[in-house]
């Protein structure tokens, strides 16, 4: 099953290799990974989209816990979540793709932040499933380039994860 | 305060720390630190011959006494040596602080000269590292690695020290406490959750408790000991819990596990209660996990840390916290529950199974049988010394005849089982305890992974006595092939061994060979009694292809035993 797994930990050197590093080292999956400073930049926030049995989810949990530089560690899916990815789609665009290109992206609401004679580059976010069903909605021989953040997530509520 | 240079402080600290040994070697990137060692006389530096064996001897500091072992290395070449020593304590949960040697700052990343990424290459094998690019973090970085290093699950820590930063100076203070809120171990194992375990334990009728390396490194033993007596349970101890019970103790079952006894295993097997202690269920030690989750117990696991915890089998009563803790209050509560199972039934069926004598060796009148010479060890050192050991059948063999009724007394690498630990463990725990007898149980292939420690052992006059079980063969490795591989002896027929006799007298020791059955008590006399204080290597050729039994095939469940021929 999909979780999506939230990380508070030290903005240190090498903090986050020591999370990728686990990951690869016991085997684990990583679909996919974003990280930044908090609003306190001593803070990193990084979100892992992984997947896995409950046994799997549940041993990541700890053994991310056991970094030292780890504050915490919540697993978003277990509870209401809000997730959100940012995606820029380079597409060509002439001829008749061209207003095509320019539906599509108002379907999704997606908005057109470069413009050449014969390209678009769209900007998308969304959940992940949303950004796959754009890419399948699109003739894929009209896609030049894609670039993804990977998910970012926020539990629902007064939930909060914090020090 | 006092402005000091890197170096200066990375010593204080050490001070500070109570530190007595530190195990290592020179090199260019440690040179301001050895410069600051040579000006005092409070840490005391011991020259080994091989940066692995510094960690090795490190780690035999520790796992001998209860402190925290310190090694240093240089950068490059004496980190990535290092690396295997590290890796052996971390997988034994071994608290250690590393202090590495690294290029200056401004050399880093540039390929200098004996450069490598040491807190990149030991990232998967330590509790924590460091790289400290200041001078004023060195002080609470050194604070932080020894408690980390020391509390919670132990791990050994390395502290990277780029060597400008030894030489820039600043202001000294030792911080007396500190507190990450990235890391707060927890310690008082949780109240209902112990009650629980307490009445299973109770109720229990099949009882069985299984003491791993946790109670070794908690200190937990004597309270072990209280427990099972209280209950008048049987006992089994894992290959890193063995001295965590009295191995002579009537309710001692011995190890379960690959090479455990009939006993334990079946102990294990059959149980409805187990009460599992400091253990983490390793491939080696449980079998086929899903054979030994498929039979139907209730278990109890007590441990430090919560991810041992329902890693390899699910566990029913989880009790995250400290082993001693935790075991204190199951004792109070115990003392106070009268109620109790009859289980006297089940000691009769356990007593079946000992009855089967599955250690049971046959002595031969031509070879010498190694069984035999770790069962003489033990009558000679009254089984009070401290036995260290390498890796393979030697190993295996001390730990089933060498009946070791105290902690600390047994020192092996379990987890990562290199070889080449005995004789730098032999050395370690040689400085840590200097009036009791250290002996060191190896092989014709482990003995030779770390033979140049023999002049370290000269250096400083230790009365360390090697036992080599030499059967010309890396005999583990062959009895896989004879049994697994249809008797394919794919390169584990030592040729050309040196003369072990001779080596040993080439630097300084005394040696002596044995060949004959006969001989065997007289030399291990010769070598305890008439040369108490000198190193003594005893060469003692063993019958070749003697086996460890019983055994469990990889992969095969703990009820699946192959036992010795005459035993079947």
């Amino acid at each position: 099953m999909r979780h999506i797994i939230s990380i508070l930990l030290e903005n240190e050197a090498g903090a986050l290799s020591r999370v990728a590093g686990l990951f690869s080292a016991r085997g684990y999956n990583i679909e996919t990974l974003t990280v930044a400073p908090t609003e306190d930049d001593s803070l990193s926030r990084l979100t892992i989209v992984t997947s896995g049995s409950d046994e799997v989810i549940e041993q990541i949990t700890k053994q991310l816990n056991k970094l030292i530089d780890v504050i915490k560690v919540v697993d978003l899916s277990e509870a209401a979540h809000i997730e959100r990815e940012l995606m820029l789609i380079k597409v060509r665009a002439s001829g008749e793709d061209r207003e095509e290109m320019k539906r599509m992206a108002d379907i999704y609401r997606g908005r057109i932040i470069d413009v050449t004679d014969a390209t678009y580059v769209i900007e998308l976010t969304g959940s992940g499933s949303k950004l796959d069903s754009f890419i399948q909605a699109i003739d894929a021989d009209l896609i030049l380039e894609t670039v993804r953040t990977g998910v970012s997530g926020i539990a629902r509520g007064d939930r909060v994860l914090k020090v | 305060m006092t402005m000091m240079t890197g170096a200066e402080i990375v010593i204080r600290c050490l001070q500070e720390e109570k530190v007595e040994y530190v195990f290592g070697y020179p090199g260019g990137s440690v040179l301001y630190l050895y410069d600051e060692l040579f000006k005092q006389d409070k840490v005391k530096h011991i020259l080994v011959r091989h940066e692995q064996a510094a960690v090795h001897a490190a780690d035999a500091f520790s796992r001998s006494t209860r402190r925290i072992g310190v090694a240093m290395v240089t950068s490059g070449p004496g980190a990535t040596n290092a690396v295997t020593g590290i890796a052996t304590a971390y997988m034994d949960s071994i608290p250690l602080v590393v202090i590495s040697g690294q290029v200056p700052t401004t050399h880093i990343g540039q390929d200098a000269f004996q450069e490598c990424d040491t807190v990149g290459i030991t990232r998967p094998c330590v509790k924590h590292n460091f790289l400290v690019k200041d001078v004023r973090d060195l002080a609470v970085t050194i604070k932080k690695a020894f408690y980390i290093a020391g509390s919670g699950r132990p791990g050994p820590v390395v502290i990277d020290v780029p060597k400008d930063v030894t030489a820039a100076r600043c202001e000294f203070d030792y911080p007396a406490e500190i507190r990450l809120r990235s890391y707060n171990p927890v310690i008082k194992g949780h109240s209902g959750q112990i009650r629980k375990a307490v009445q299973l334990l109770a109720g229990a009728r099949r009882p069985v408790i299984l003491g791993g390396g946790g109670v070794i490194l908690s200190n937990a033993a004597e309270r072990l000991t209280r427990l099972t007596q209280l209950l008048d349970f049987p006992i089994a101890t894992t290959l890193m819990g063995l001295g965590g019970y009295p191995g002579t103790d009537r309710r001692f079952l011995g190890m379960p596990g690959m090479h455990g006894t009939v006993e334990a295993n079946m102990a294990m097997q059959h149980c409805d209660v187990l009460l599992a202690i400091g253990t983490r269920f390793d491939d080696r030690v449980i079998g086929n996990p899903e054979d030994f989750s498929a039979i139907a117990r209730k278990i109890i696991h007590v441990d430090i840390d919560p991810s041992s915890i329902s890693k390899r089998v699910r566990v029913d009563v989880p009790i995250v916290g400290s082993v001693p803790d935790v075991l204190e209050e199951m004792i109070r509560l115990l003392e106070a529950e009268r109620e109790r199972k009859d289980i006297s039934e089940w000691w009769k069926e356990i007593e079946d199974w000992r009855s089967r004598q599955c250690q049971k060796y046959t002595m031969r009148d031509d070879a010498i049988m190694p069984q035999y010479v770790i069962e003489k060890l033990w009558e000679i050192t009254r089984g009070e010394a401290i036995v260290t050991s390498d890796v393979g059948q030697h190993q295996m063999w001390t730990a089933q005849y060498y009946k070791f009724d105290q902690p600390r007394r047994w020192l092996n690498s379990g987890g990562l089982g290199t070889m080449g630990v005995g004789l730098p463990y032999a050395i370690g725990a040689a400085f840590a305890n200097p009036d009791r007898q250290v002996v060191c149980v190896t092989g014709d292939g482990s003995i030779q992974m770390c033979i140049q420690e023999l002049s370290t052992a000269k250096q400083f006059g230790l009365p360390i006595k090697i036992v080599n079980l030499n059967n010309r063969y890396l005999g583990m490795v062959r009895q896989w092939q004879e049994m697994f591989y249809s008797r394919r002896y794919s390169q584990t027929y030592m040729d050309s061994l040196p003369d072990f006799v001779r080596l040993a007298e080439a630097y300084g020791h005394v040696g002596i060979r044995v060949e004959q059955p006969g001989e065997v008590e007289a030399a291990l006399k010769k070598a305890f009694v008439d040369h108490r204080d000198e190193l003594v290597f005893l060469d003692v050729r063993t019958a070749r292809e003697a086996n460890v039994y019983p055994m469990v095939a990889a992969g095969k469940g703990l009820s699946q035993m192959i036992l010795a021929d005459e035993n079947m």
